[in-house]
């Protein structure tokens, strides 16, 4: 399947492009985050430490063993810092 | 009942003019941008657009719920931000003061570390660092 993969703040700029399309087959985002970090450097280094990471799944605050199937977006960036 | 995400300024009284007729108390909190280093020029603040406004939704709509409220108005800004302006402001009205205080609290609370938001500190050299999450703030949602 297709993902949509969207990235912020500081993980966007480790990555270095703020969203990509992916081929998977991941079945949970614990999956996808494996195949994003083999695919450069830059994207091993944004989610080597998945503590300092949050996720979304189709724009719902979701964890790494959320299930993929029928996901079209997922984003990761790092705690919220709003207010 | 409304949410507004926006990179142009707000203006507080002219958002009160009209809300919450009716009501028995009105809360209104608006956070402004400071500089606690002195070496601070702007915040620059990235947003998740789409999550955002659902995830505030989401918010206010279980404020709302929870404390009954008669109102209720969430803005919040994103993109460069001088110190000193207002970055954010939430509203709510009831009958009575205490779920208007409560509500607030609360709708901040949740904005702080629910709401796709991140800060960065743009110093006098130019330089950004991202702001860091504090537990404190995580921790303060489980009194809600």
């Amino acid at each position: 399947m297709k993902l949509d993969v969207l990235y912020f703040a500081w993980l966007r700029e480790r990555v270095g492009q703020p969203r990509e399309r992916v081929e998977t087959k991941a079945a949970t985002v614990r999956d996808l985050v494996v195949e994003l970090r083999a695919i450069d450097d830059y994207h091993d280094a944004a989610l080597s430490d998945l503590t300092a990471v949050r996720v979304a799944v189709d724009q719902q605050l979701s964890d790494l063993d959320t299930p993929l199937a029928d996901a079209r977006e997922v984003a990761f960036f790092p705690p919220m810092t709003g207010g | 009942m409304a949410i507004r995400v926006q990179s142009e300024p707000f203006d507080l009284s002219a958002e009160l003019a009209d809300f919450g007729a009716g009501a028995g108390a009105i809360v209104t909190f608006s956070g402004i941008v400071r500089d606690d280093t002195g070496a601070m020029v702007a915040l620059e603040l990235e947003h998740y657009p789409g999550m955002t406004e659902s995830a505030l939704t989401d918010i206010a709509d279980r404020a709302a719920e929870r404390w009954n409220l008669t109102d209720c108005l969430v803005i919040h800004r994103h993109g460069r931000l001088a110190v000193g302006e207002a970055i954010m402001m939430v509203a709510t009205a009831a009958r009575h003061r205490a779920e208007a205080f409560q509500a607030a609290e609360y709708l901040m609370d949740y904005l702080k570390s629910r709401a796709p938001f991140w800060k960065r500190e743009i110093g006098r050299d130019g330089a950004g660092s991202w702001v860091e999450a504090k537990g404190s703030d995580e921790d303060a949602l489980t009194r809600w």
